[in-house]
């Protein structure tokens, strides 16, 4: 009878220990949309369905929320700026000017080229950053609910935070890159640009050697941007989703990890800001 | 970790925002705040030229309270002066005036003793006569004894 019982239980632990596991892997899978392997395009019911989907699909909860957080972003701001005007600012005014200057700051200490591109792009990247990243504070069944609510299915993958999703980050920092590339060959020419990358830090003579340093060097560097983001948001909602298993003690547990995390949020954010500025800054400068 | 078309997706998503906020957000902001600081830079050289020309204007009345001070105790000086004068020519005047008052009384006093020993001489006179008369009991030449009764009265 004994042994009946430690088995049983055992076997419900077993139970219990998958579940968890599903959960945290059904948490990490995206609302995703696609071309199935017969041809037809829609939603992916499974994980695998997704993965057999290849290249060509969508994270549909990711590019929604990322696209309806820049569009909070711009809109509001463009509102208050439209508003701006030399009287006393106040409320929102006075935070969006704020977030201006701090911006403007690190662009004029850090870029000293002129364009009139790189600041509204800074804003922009620490902004809708920062919105992505807050979205990580949303308690992690939540939004899965609502979706699963709206949708009538009860399996259906729903994800919040868009900078948990490499797709997003690296859309980004592909993007910082194509303009490095862009403003390296603007101010040095192709020609200033290949010589850069072959002539330095050794000398023509070291040629294959210099190639060797310098083309990782800029390779890795939309790589580890996209990546330092995604790394760290991903860290972050994986232990809000272990935490999620806790039971009861989930809420003083998450309730610290949730204020350690308002630290991560705009520092991650600050900090793919000012790698932007720092690496455009480096295309701009001629050697 | 799979990468997928989202990641285009998302790159043109990134290109319009920043394309919106380079277009629409930032030049308003950068255009406002500029405003603004120079509202606030010429409001502060107001001030200062405001305190400048306060600073002058207490020096000025500074001067002029001086000034006035100065002609003020000037005039009191003069008043002073005036008024002493006066009062010494007023009293210069009444002592005129109460010596002519004092002479005046003087004068009238004499001509009134003259003029009382005249009528009192007079008098004697003709009591004298009229005394002799009684006893001589003879009449007098008034001509004849004319000289004797000049000579009684002038004696009196």
């Amino acid at each position: 009878m004994a042994s009946e019982a430690t088995h049983e239980e055992a076997g419900h632990v077993e139970a219990e220990a998958q579940t968890q596991g599903e959960y945290i892997q059904h948490h990490l899978q995206f609302l995703t949309y696609g071309k199935h392997p017969d041809g037809h395009w829609g939603f992916a019911h499974t994980e695998e369905e997704a993965t057999e989907m290849g290249f060509w699909s969508f994270h549909v909860d990711m590019l929604g929320w990322s696209v309806a957080l820049g569009l909070l972003f711009v809109l509001s701001f463009k509102k208050m700026a439209d508003k701006a005007s030399v009287a006393t600012p106040s409320g929102f005014q006075n935070f969006v000017e704020w977030v201006y200057e701090f911006v403007n700051q690190n662009v004029k200490d850090t870029f000293h080229g002129h364009s009139s591109l790189i600041a509204p792009l800074s804003m922009t990247i620490f902004c809708w950053v920062i919105l992505m990243n807050t979205m990580d504070l949303v308690p992690v069944d939540i939004l899965p609910w609502i979706a699963q609510t709206i949708s009538g299915d009860e399996h259906i993958a729903f994800r919040a935070v868009p900078t948990t999703d490499p797709n997003i980050t690296l859309g980004m920092s592909l993007s910082v890159f194509i303009l490095i590339i862009f403003y390296s060959i603007k101010i040095k020419g192709v020609g200033g640009f290949m010589k850069e990358l072959a002539f330095q830090p050794f000398g023509p003579w070291m040629m294959p050697f210099n190639l060797l340093i310098e083309v990782p060097t800029l390779l890795a560097k939309p790589v580890s941007l996209g990546l330092r983001l995604y790394g760290n948001l991903y860290a972050g909602e994986l232990v809000f989703l272990l935490i999620a298993l806790f039971g009861w003690w989930q809420l003083p547990a998450h309730f610290i990890w949730a204020a350690f995390h308002l630290l991560v949020i705009p520092l991650q954010a600050f900090i793919f800001m000012m790698l932007t500025i720092v690496y455009l800054s480096q295309a701009c400068e001629d050697h | 970790m799979n990468i997928t078309a989202t990641i285009f997706g998302q790159m043109i998503a990134f290109a319009f925002f920043v394309w919106f906020c380079m277009k629409y957000v930032w030049p308003p902001l950068t255009n406002a705040l500029a405003e603004r600081q120079k509202k606030i830079a010429d409001g502060l050289e107001a001030a200062e030229r405001a305190e400048k020309d306060l600073e002058l204007a207490q020096v000025k009345v500074a001067d002029q309270l001086k000034e006035a001070k100065v002609d003020a105790s000037g005039i009191i000086d003069q008043a002073n002066k005036r008024a002493s004068q006066i009062i010494d020519e007023a009293k210069e005047q009444a002592r005129e005036e109460g010596q002519r008052l004092i002479a005046g009384a003087q004068a009238e006093i004499e001509q009134e003793v003259n003029r009382a020993k005249e009528q009192l001489r007079t008098q004697v006179a003709g009591i004298a006569i009229a005394g002799a008369e009684k006893i001589l009991e003879a009449t007098i030449d008034e001509s004849a004894h004319a000289e004797l009764a000049e000579k009684l009265a002038a004696s009196l």
